[in-house]
């Protein structure tokens, strides 16, 4: 199977719409496995690890789930080709870094992947668009019995899965959500957020995962504890901090709105002004001017249907998609060039921002609800406990 | 009162430390609070000292014993490197040095969330004939031969299941 018709085909989670979508992107639920009696793949030798890939493998490509399921060694992928699979988060960084020994399964929709001999035997992932957690746990939690039917897992009744890393034991299972919190940022409450999430025992992490850099105003909030508590539990905390972290956006946004809207018209203006002439633009800055123009979108400034173009090049400007269909590696220069163009293409028909219309809306107090913005419903009842 | 790390020396340094709102306390000789940097009490955190497997007592431990996996030969020293195991077995070689440390790292040690079922059926399946074949034994030789005949009968249907 060539792996051009991934890139050709857009991941589903990214294009469809799910709850809260306006200010949560993604879920994502992964779980860790191991096979019991094998080595993990860190440790194991190669032979070892080529006959425990060569084992899993054919089983996990055998799930009815995998029935339309592409399939790659890590040795047969490309560099850029690994990095476009990061940057869609059907892989990990570290996976990213494998070779002989290691592959990856997904299926068609690119909503399911499995990723043989990263850190764990098994590292399987649901994604989902918006704020479905326990859409995304069901799915992958489907997957794991269906597979446990036929492997023997490496379980202890003591400490549950087993896994290579102790932060992993217990259920394996690590539940995320990306953010778009633009609000919380220009008001200068983003950290004081961070700081509560981490209290209650809760990750707050960058765009690409552990150790990376809060790009776009895109933030991973995931849970840190795997052992003692159940996966439903786990998800339950997580979904109710993010209500209440939702709730919060919605607020910085309406006060923006409402006392500093000055600011929050200047963002937006420049950001859209920026991306439309500029001839050359770095990966950093496009996910930066790219957020303000969606915060735009949310709150009125561009027709509705805009949001689907800016959420498009939110991907599309990303190192490795923006050079996939270059035979050649690109300059850097060459790359900022080819961005912006790509980004001006886009923009082209975008028109300015209404701001008319949304400013006479924000002073009669109005919340611009509109196209399939859900507000939280039972985030009234939970922002009580004033945890975050 | 002995030095926690050496335990041979005579402590002298008394280390009192509230993590994570519990209160640790340490006890060392002069020696070994020089060499674990006590007296720059910032660059000091008693809880690696006394949490995990970074912990002083289990490190000095296993270079005595040089404690190694009998399943996959992984050592406490490539734990220290890599802060990953080497097989599920490692659980219960290292269980020493690991409880302190997943105790800080999760909430309680012990496992509620979902369990492989086909595994653990088999698993009471197994265990269930063990019990059986060993009471077989037992009333063969207390010549209890009704008992016995029984019991191979349960046997028999156990071992046919799945």
């Amino acid at each position: 199977m060539p792996i051009r018709s991934i890139f050709n085909k857009g991941s589903d989670w990214l294009r469809s719409e799910g709850p809260h979508h306006q200010i949560v992107v993604s879920s994502r639920v992964r779980l860790a496995r191991n096979l019991a009696g094998v080595p993990f793949p860190g440790w194991a030798k190669k032979a070892e690890r080529m006959e425990t890939l060569e084992k899993i493998r054919t089983k996990v490509e055998g799930l009815p789930e995998m029935s339309d399921a592409y399939s790659f060694a890590c040795q047969d992928l490309s560099a850029l080709e690994k990095q476009v699979l990061v940057e869609r988060h059907l892989i990990s960084r570290e996976h990213a870094a494998k070779g002989a020994g290691s592959a990856v399964v997904m299926n068609r929709r690119q909503t399911l992947s499995i990723m043989l001999n990263e850190e764990d035997h098994l590292r399987m992932q649901s994604i989902r668009a918006g704020l479905q957690l326990k859409a995304a746990f069901k799915a992958i939690n489907k997957v794991d019995t269906e597979l446990e039917e036929t492997v023997d897992f490496a379980f202890d009744p003591v400490l549950g899965y087993l896994t290579a890393c102790p932060s992993n034991v217990g259920t394996g299972m690590r539940a995320s959500a990306m953010l778009h919190v633009p609000g919380l940022v220009l008001s200068d409450q983003i950290n004081q957020v961070i700081q509560a999430v981490n209290k209650i025992g809760l990750a707050v992490r960058g765009l690409y995962g552990e150790g990376t850099e809060a790009l776009g105003n895109l933030f991973q909030i995931s849970n840190q504890i795997t052992l003692g508590e159940r996966e439903e539990e786990i998800i339950e905390r997580l979904q109710k901090v993010i209500l209440q972290i939702i709730e919060h956006e919605q607020n910085a946004r309406q006060t923006l709105l409402q006392q500093r809207s000055n600011t929050l018209l200047d963002q937006v203006g420049r950001s859209y002004g920026t991306l439309r002439y500029a001839y050359g633009m770095g990966s950093k800055e496009a996910l930066n001017l790219l957020s303000m123009v969606k915060l735009g979108c949310d709150l009125g400034f561009y027709p509705a249907e805009r949001q689907h173009v800016v959420d498009e090049l939110f991907m599309e400007t990303q190192p490795a998609h923006l050079q996939k269909g270059s035979q050649k590696k690109l300059a850097t220069d060459e790359r900022d060039a080819l961005r912006a163009g790509i980004i001006r293409g886009k923009l082209e028909n975008f028109e300015a921002p209404d701001v008319a219309g949304v400013m006479e809306r924000a002073q009669s107090a109005v919340a611009p609800d509109r196209g399939g913005g859900h507000p939280p419903e039972s985030s009234t009842e939970s922002s009580s406990e004033g945890s975050v | 009162m002995l030095c926690d790390v050496c335990k041979t020396e005579t402590a002298s340094v008394f280390l009192t430390q509230i993590v994570d709102g519990k209160m640790q306390k340490v006890n060392m000789c002069e020696a070994c609070s020089k060499e674990k940097g006590v007296s720059d009490p910032t660059g000091f955190a008693l809880a690696d000292l006394l949490l995990g497997m970074g912990a002083a007592q289990p490190v000095e431990r296993s270079a005595t014993e040089g404690k190694r996996c009998p399943q996959c030969g992984f050592t406490q020293t490539e734990f220290k490197k890599t802060g990953r195991l080497g097989c599920s077995v490692c659980y219960t070689t290292f269980a020493e040095g690991l409880e302190p440390m997943l105790k800080g790292m999760h909430k309680g040690h012990k496992h509620t969330g979902k369990c492989p079922e086909r595994q653990q059926r088999t698993q009471a399946r197994m265990s269930a004939l063990r019990d059986l074949n060993e009471a077989l034994r037992k009333a063969v030789v207390e010549e209890h031969y009704e008992e016995a005949a029984a019991l191979r009968d349960k046997s028999k249907v156990l071992e046919r299941e799945e």
